[in-house]
Order: structure tokens, then sequence, then C-alpha cells
């Protein structure tokens, strides 16, 4: 399996675990990912929220990228990235006169024919054997928390599992080992990029997560999305500061505890550069 | 020939638009026309004496009126030309107000030109019209009701009462429907088991009415007053005959399922009776859930029973009845919300409920006695909250039609809470109340004033929070989220049509509408009959309805099949397809598209050249055919023609505003 991968600029900065576990996990497993050349980045809320052409031309850029590479599929680990990149191609796709007017943008002609997929769809597409007789380290002790945020099964033209109740992330924690706790933030916004203009938003909606995950007694909470990470993960000690409360509650990417269950050390998995430690967990799995 | 052109002006509806003393004018130089004229009111009694008298001055043979829709008043025309002694086909209706004033109000003269076009065709296919004759068909004066449930019931009993004989097929193993599952009736609050129970019983006991219950209707064939319809009796496993209905065998059957009378909130016995005053009043093996005819050593029913009235060997049986009309009564069944709102959890929440389910739990008669409690751990709820329009108004989710008994039900509901639980809240979510009905609104006013709090928005989400359940929601009136934590939520979830409705409409031959419920002739004029002669419609089958209207409708019903069975025989509407055997190549694509299976093969013999040659044509059915007009547009040699309606006639119409 070959796929064009984008990485993204979060998975080069702040999501660095994301990055480095998801090569991990997919050299292990088999999945070959080949850095797109030249890529830029996907626009991401501000690129789309400051022009529709110019959110669909970043990315469409990145998608004729893929297609001079001459791969038919490709992937990006960071659920903002994938989705923008999903977004344009069901665009250039289906509106023509849009697909042409990008096209004289980017100067690289692209007509669709590209597949974009999440690295979550592409590693929960293995089979479940595939996860589980590689098993080293199960993750048998383990309660968590999946958390899919908002733009993994949102819009309905790219969503990767129902909006409602996604469970794919849960199948292939499962598969690991782990317990998956039946809570109900699972689809909740964390606040995204309003940390940026308005973190009384984020700190809200944020530490609401935070507390479900604890009532529902869960020992980490796992998500695909570097923003929700990085609001979870790096805030989680402001929130403690201005609710008074007192969450430690460490937050990974699915990558790292799938690419920890198969065998792969933790700080090959980035386990060391969390903001809320990550002690706790390991000592769980043992 | 000479025709005579009545133009109407229908006071301002048509001349305050259509410039009608010109129609009337410039119709005066078509060919063949004898007289022409206009009046204000031409349907009144003056404007058909008008008629009567200029057809008589001026020997008229041939009438045409542009006036309303053919619907209104063809009927209406049709008798005053026949008063004159004119063959009462000899009419033909032009529509200048729905087609055209009506429609063209903002350009007169567009108006006006259009319907000297429409009056001009008109003429040219009155030049062809031929004098057509009724035929008289007898009528079986025995009526077949399907369904069972409150609109069967009526419908069954006005008929009997009427002294006519009928048969009722339930589907179910008693009548009743889900009126009997009910608790109490919005607005007055009166037993629902009150008031239909008796009624059960009256129709058992009637010597005009045949129960026939764990039936169902598999074949109907035949037409209005000769109707030949196939009942399919499923096996019961227990002959009723000798069976007591003591008890003994669903009291030590050792099977429990879920019962569907109260909802999958308790278990009954594979051998059962739905309810203590089911009528009949005997039980039946539900052989899906039974032991023992599912190869597991059992046989405890038989062993027990001191009649020996169980038969493992009984199998389905089919009888024919011939019956003169049929009246269909399949009410409904409620939306599958789970399938849809994965946001209120995708039923996996057990404390959330359907109204039907509160019905059961705040009943006497229920699984728990009429106490309200969670059946998540039989705990009283202190907050409640109603979600209205579950499936019904939203195109995203379920169906755009209102379901019409929310509003007022949940009212109830709301007021039931508040009554039975102290200290209890109720919240409403609603996005509209509509109380369309006597005393309805008072009643919802009732529930109002006694603290129920109405919240206008949708709830977007509900999530479990401990053993509660969090609601989630917009209101929308003070623009803010709400938050509620709930111990029960009741979801007032869509009517949907009778599960396989549309399958038995088709097996009977009439039509659905979008929505899969049985479409009425005509919505407003002829709200109670199928567009199948001899079927009428009662209750929810036909549209969402609460029980006075279906009550209504079903008395309704039972009106119009009376009228029917009043006549020893009926007129048939000349007005059908008719084959020109010469010309019929006997390919059948007619009896294809026919909607009302009202054409069949038969085979002639041709002599020619001394010898003789058998080939088969088609052959309309004068007791089925509607008068559509399907078949002639399908024949490819222009073999079938429709009386009335011919090619010919419909030709010389377009060829008069093509060529004028």
């Amino acid at each position: 399996m070959k796929y064009a991968y984008f990485p993204g600029c979060c998975d080069h900065t702040s999501a660095r675990e994301y990055d480095i576990s998801t090569r991990a996990v997919c050299r292990e497993l088999g999945i070959e990912l080949v850095e797109i050349p030249d890529w830029n980045c996907c626009g991401s809320t501000p690129g789309h929220s400051t022009s529709h052409l110019l959110g669909v031309a970043l990315a469409a850029r990145n998608l004729a990228l893929v297609a001079e590479m001459g791969l038919e599929e490709c992937t990006a680990s960071c659920a903002a990235c994938y989705q923008r990149l999903a977004m344009a191609n069901v665009e250039m796709q289906s509106n023509k006169k849009l697909c042409d007017k990008v096209n004289w943008v980017t100067g690289k002609p692209y007509h669709g024919g590209v597949r974009v997929k999440s690295i979550l769809e592409i590693i929960s597409g293995l089979q479940p054997e595939q996860i589980s007789s590689r098993l080293v380290k199960p993750l048998d002790n383990l309660k968590t928390a999946v958390y899919y945020g908002c733009l993994m099964v949102r819009p309905k033209a790219v969503q990767v599992d129902d909006p409602e109740n996604p469970l794919v992330m849960d199948h292939l924690l499962q598969a690991a080992g782990a317990e998956t706790i039946d809570w109900c933030s699972k689809t909740e916004c964390c606040g995204a990029s309003l940390a940026i203009s308005n973190e009384d938003v984020v700190l809200k909606l944020t530490g609401k997560i935070l507390a479900e995950a604890t009532r529902a007694g869960a020992d980490c909470i796992v998500t695909a999305c570097p923003l929700c990470h990085f609001n979870l993960d790096m805030r989680q000690k402001k929130i403690n500061q201005v609710f008074g409360t007192g969450y430690r509650l460490p937050v990974f990417y699915f990558t790292q505890l799938i690419g920890l269950a198969i065998g792969i050390s933790p700080d090959d998995l980035s386990f060391n550069t969390h903001f809320v430690d990550t002690r706790k967990v390991l000592e769980l799995v043992g | 020939m000479r025709i005579g052109v009545f133009v109407c002006w229908c006071g301002s509806n048509i001349g305050g638009v259509v410039d009608v003393p010109r129609v009337a004018v410039e119709a005066a130089r078509f060919p063949h026309v004898a007289h022409s004229v206009d009046y204000k009111y031409t349907c009144s009694e003056p404007g058909q004496k008008m008629i009567v008298d200029a057809i008589k001055e001026h020997k008229l043979d041939r009438v045409v009126v542009a006036s309303c829709s053919p619907r209104l008043h063809e009927p209406t025309f049709r008798q005053t030309i026949a008063r004159a002694g004119l063959n009462p086909y000899l009419l033909e209706m032009v529509n200048i107000r729905e087609q055209c004033s009506w429609v063209h109000a903002k350009e007169p003269d567009k108006a006006t030109a259009k319907a000297i076009d429409l009056v001009r065709m008109a003429v040219a296919k009155a030049a062809l019209l031929e004098p057509l004759f009724e035929g008289a068909i007898p009528v079986t004066k025995k009526a077949l009701v399907v369904g069972g449930g409150i609109a069967g019931i009526q419908a069954a009993l006005d008929i009997a009462d009427a002294g006519h004989k009928v048969i009722l097929v339930e589907r179910e193993p008693t009548i009743g429907g889900k009126m009997v599952m009910l608790d109490k009736t919005f607005p007055t609050l009166d037993c629902s088991a009150c008031i239909s129970t008796p009624k059960m019983v009256a129709v058992a006991q009637h010597p005009n009415i045949e129960l026939v219950t764990y039936a169902e209707v598999t074949a109907v064939s035949g037409y209005i007053g000769n109707f030949s319809v196939t009942i399919k009796q499923k096996a019961r496993y227990v002959d009723h005959a000798s069976c007591t209905g003591c008890g003994t065998c669903w009291e030590k059957c050792p099977k429990k399922v879920p019962g569907e009378f109260n909802q999958y909130l308790d278990n009954r016995k594979a051998i059962y009776i739905p309810f203590p005053q089911a009528v009949p009043n005997k039980p039946c093996i539900d052989a899906a859930n039974c032991r023992l005819l599912n190869g597991q050593k059992c046989g405890v029913c038989a062993k027990v029973c001191p009649a020996g009235a169980i038969d493992y060997e009984q199998k389905d049986e089919y009888r024919q009845v011939e019956v003169g009309a049929i009246v269909m009564a399949t009410g409904y069944d409620l939306f599958n919300w789970a399938q849809a709102y994965g946001e209120y959890g995708y039923g996996k929440f057990p404390d959330v409920i359907t109204g039907l389910q509160f019905e059961r739990l705040v009943n006497a008669s229920g699984p728990t006695g009429g106490k309200i409690v969670r059946p998540s751990d039989g705990k009283e709820p202190q907050n409640v909250v109603f979600i209205k329009c579950v499936g019904s108004r939203d195109e995203a989710k379920g169906k755009a039609y209102c379901s019409r008994a929310c509003c007022l039900y949940t009212a109830k509901h709301a007021h039931q809470v508040l009554e039975k639980i102290p200290g209890s809240r109720a919240f409403v979510f609603y996005m509209d109340v509509r109380t369309p009905g006597k005393a309805y609104e008072e009643f919802y006013q009732r529930t109002v004033n006694e603290g129920a709090r109405y919240i206008r928005g949708r709830v977007s989400k509900i999530s479990r929070l401990g053993d509660k359940l969090l609601v989630r929601g917009a209101d929308t009136l003070l623009g803010s989220q709400v938050e509620i934590e709930a111990d029960l939520v009741v979801l007032a979830t869509a009517m949907v049509p009778a599960e396989n409705s549309r399958e038995l409409a088709r097996t009977i031959g009439f039509t659905t509408d979008q929505d899969g419920f049985f479409q009425e002739a005509h919505p407003k004029l002829r709200p109670v009959e199928a567009n199948t002669a001899g079927i009428f419609l009662a209750g929810t089958c036909q549209g969402p309805k609460d029980i006075p209207d279906t009550v209504a409708q079903a008395s309704a019903a039972a009106v119009k099949v009376c009228a029917l069975f009043a006549k020893q025989e009926i007129a048939t509407n000349p007005m059908i397809a008719e084959v020109n055997e010469t010309h019929c190549q006997g390919c059948l694509l007619c009896r294809d598209v026919c909607p009302f299976k009202a054409i069949e093969a038969k085979t002639i013999s041709d002599k020619a050249h001394g010898t003789v040659k058998t080939r088969p044509v088609a052959r309309v059915n004068a007791g089925l055919c509607q008068g559509c007009g399907s078949c002639t547009a399908s024949c490819r040699s222009g073999a079938i023609d429709l009386k009335g309606f011919s090619n010919e006639q419909i030709a010389s119409a377009v060829k008069a505003f093509l060529c004028c």
C-alpha cells in the first residue's frame, strides 16, 4: 500500500507527535507514505474563511502534485488538512466553473482523480488481525475516551464515519486491547481555532470535554486532530487554573497508542513531548 | 349540426379578468355555432333555464359551456341539457376559471385570447361528440372492512346498523387498534379503553358483522359492486370453537417475548392474548417464538388445555368472499426514529421513549399499573422532556408533513406528568403549537397554566449524564442554548402508513400518495373515496389524524357504502375505453399500463377465405375502467379509444388551435 502523504503545517510544529507516530506506525504496518514534494499549507480555517477560492486553490495545488507523483491515493493525518483536501476534491469534481478558475490560479491543472483518505480510514481499513496479531503490549488496563471532534465526521460529503455515533476509532483501539468508554462528548466541538481570537469559549468547551471524560472514568483521551489535541493537552493547565479543576488527563493521538501496542518504544512515539504527563498511562499499560 | 356556446362570468371570478362578452362574440363565428351568449352565473337556476330555452329555441344539438372546472359543474350542466331532451354526453365544458382567469389575473388581454382559443378547441371537439349511454351493473350488498382499529370498527358498525352485512378483517389477533392502547383521550381526558372496548364488543356481537381476526387480504379482483376477495386466515394453532379462553395456557407457557401491546416495555408469552379485554378473548400461538413449533421440546400448552383446543398442525387457510364495497381502515405505524435520530441515541438509551410507550406507562392496565417510571431503573422521573415533530415536518430525517395529533397528546402527557408526579417538571420542545380542533386550544392553555414549560426550538443532542440524560437544544425565542438534565424523554414520533399498506393498495388496485398514505379521489370533494370506484377510506390510512376526525371519516365512508347499497343496480360511467377488435394486434401493452386492472385478453375468431383463425385481443371490463386514458396513449395501432375523449376528438381540438 503506497500513499502520497500530506503532513501539513501542524505536524511539523505543534503536532509533531502525530507526524512521528503516524510515520512509525505506518512503517511497522507496511503502509508506505511518500511525502508530497513541495507541498503547501492546506489553508486551514484562515484560508477558506478569507476566500472560498483561496481555500480550494491551496488544497487543489497539493492534489495536482499528487497526480504528478503518479499516485492515486493521498492521505493526511491532520483532521483539518484531510477535510480541506477532501472537500476541495469534491468541489473540483462537481463544479466545473470553479475547477477551471482554480486551475488558472494554481497553474497546475487538476480535474479530480486522486482519492483522499484520512490516516484514520487507512489504518482502520486494515483487517483487525493485522493489528491484533502484532500486539506486543496490549492496552488491556487502559480506559480510553475516544474523541472524534468535528472535522472527521462533517460535512456529509467527506465524513469518515457516522456523525452522531462514530465508532471507527473505537474499533481500532479495541483491536489494540483498550477499553473504549461510552461517553457523550465524542463529537462535541473543542472550540478549535477560536483559541486565538476568543480563548474563553475554548476553555469552556474544552473544559466540558475534559469533565465528561473524567466523569466517565477515562484514563486518557484519544484523538485524531492536532487542534483538538492542542486545546485538550496544552490548555488543560489553564482550564484547571480558570475553573479550579484538577484534571490530569493525558491526551494521545490514536497512532501513538496503536504504536505503543504493537511494540514501538514510547520515545519513538514522542510520548515525552506532551504537556500533560503521559507516564501514568505507560504505567497502566505496563 | 347546431352548437350552442354559453360563456360564464362567474361573477368577477372570470369576468374580472377575461373579456367575457368578446369571447361570446368570437365564438359565434366558429364553425357549427348557431348560438353564443354570455351570462353572469350560468350554473344558477335562471342560467340553467336560459340553456334549456336556448336548446329548444335554436334547435341546438351540442352544447359548450365555458366556465369553471368540469370537476365542479359538469354533472350540473349534463342534467341541464338532459332536461332539454339532449343526451347528457353531448356537453363539452371549457375551464376558463381555474385554468385561465385565476392563473392569468395580471394579464387580462392574454387571458381573453387564451379563453377564445380554449372555446375554439372545445367547439371543434363538440362537433364530433357522440351520444353515450350509461350501463347498469348489479350490487352485492355486503361490505369488506380492512382493519379493526377505531376507524374500521366505526365503519363496520355504521354499515351493519344500516342493515347490511359486513366482514371485518383484522391483521392482529384482536381488534381495537392503537386507540385501545391509549390511556386518556384529549381534550376531554376520558378513558380511551372505556370508550373503545364497548365498541369492540359491539362488533363481535353484531348479527350483521362477521369478525375475522389474525387474517389478511391477499387478493382482490372484480369491480365496484362485485369484488371477489381472498382472505388468508393465519394459523392460530388454537381451535377457537372449543377454546374457552380460560387462560391456563398462557399462564403456563414457559416462553417470554417482548409484548407488542405494551410497546415492548414488558413481556408476553408465546401463546397469548394481547390484553385482557381483547376481542376475541381467545389466544393464538406466535409461531416465530413458540418452542415446539421451532423444533424444541415443549408442548406445555397442549398438556394443560382443559378443552383440548391446541392444534400444532393448524395451517393457514384461504377463503373467498364476494363483496360490493371495500372500506380501507389499515391505520398507521410510528416512524422508526431509532434508525434516523443518532443525536437522540439511536434507541440505545432506555429512558428515551415514544409517546405510545408513555401511553402504556401511564395506563392503569399497562406494565406499571399506571405509575410513570423510567424503563431503565423503575424510578419515578422528576424532569420529563417532550420533543415534538420527531420525524414529522423534517424532510432531512423523515417526512415533510405534520402528524396532526402530537401537539395535543404531548399537552396531555405533560398534564399527566404534572398531575401524577408531585414536584415534577415537564419541558416541551416545539416548533409550532397547532391546536385546530374543538376545545383543543383551551386544553393546551390549561397545560401551560399548570406549569408545563414550552420551549420553542429543537433538541440537537441527547446524551447520557450519569443515570440521567442531558438534553441540549435551542430556545429560538430567547436565542439561547438550553440544557436540561432529564430523567425521561418522550418523543412525539411521526405517524407513517401501516406496514405493508403500499403493497396492500397495489394488491387491491388503488393508489397511494408520495408518503405512502392511501390517495383520496379528491382532497376536498371526495375525501373518503379511493380513486378506484367502490373502495372507501377511513382514518389514518389516508393521512395522519386524531380520533374525532378518524371516527367522522369512518362514518362518512360508511354512508358512502350505504348509498351504494341503496341501489339494486348502479349506473356505470360510459366514458370508458373501447377496443376496436379489427385493429387490435393483441400486444396487450394496454393491459400492462392500466392502473385499474381493467383490461384482459380475450380470444376471438376471424373468418377469412373460408378458414377460421383465432387471435387474442384486448377486452375492457366496463366495471373496472375509470376512463383514465392510459391505454389509448399506449396503443400502437390506435385500436383503443376513450369514449368522450376519442383520438379523433382530441385531434380535432388540437387542429382547431394550431390552424386558426
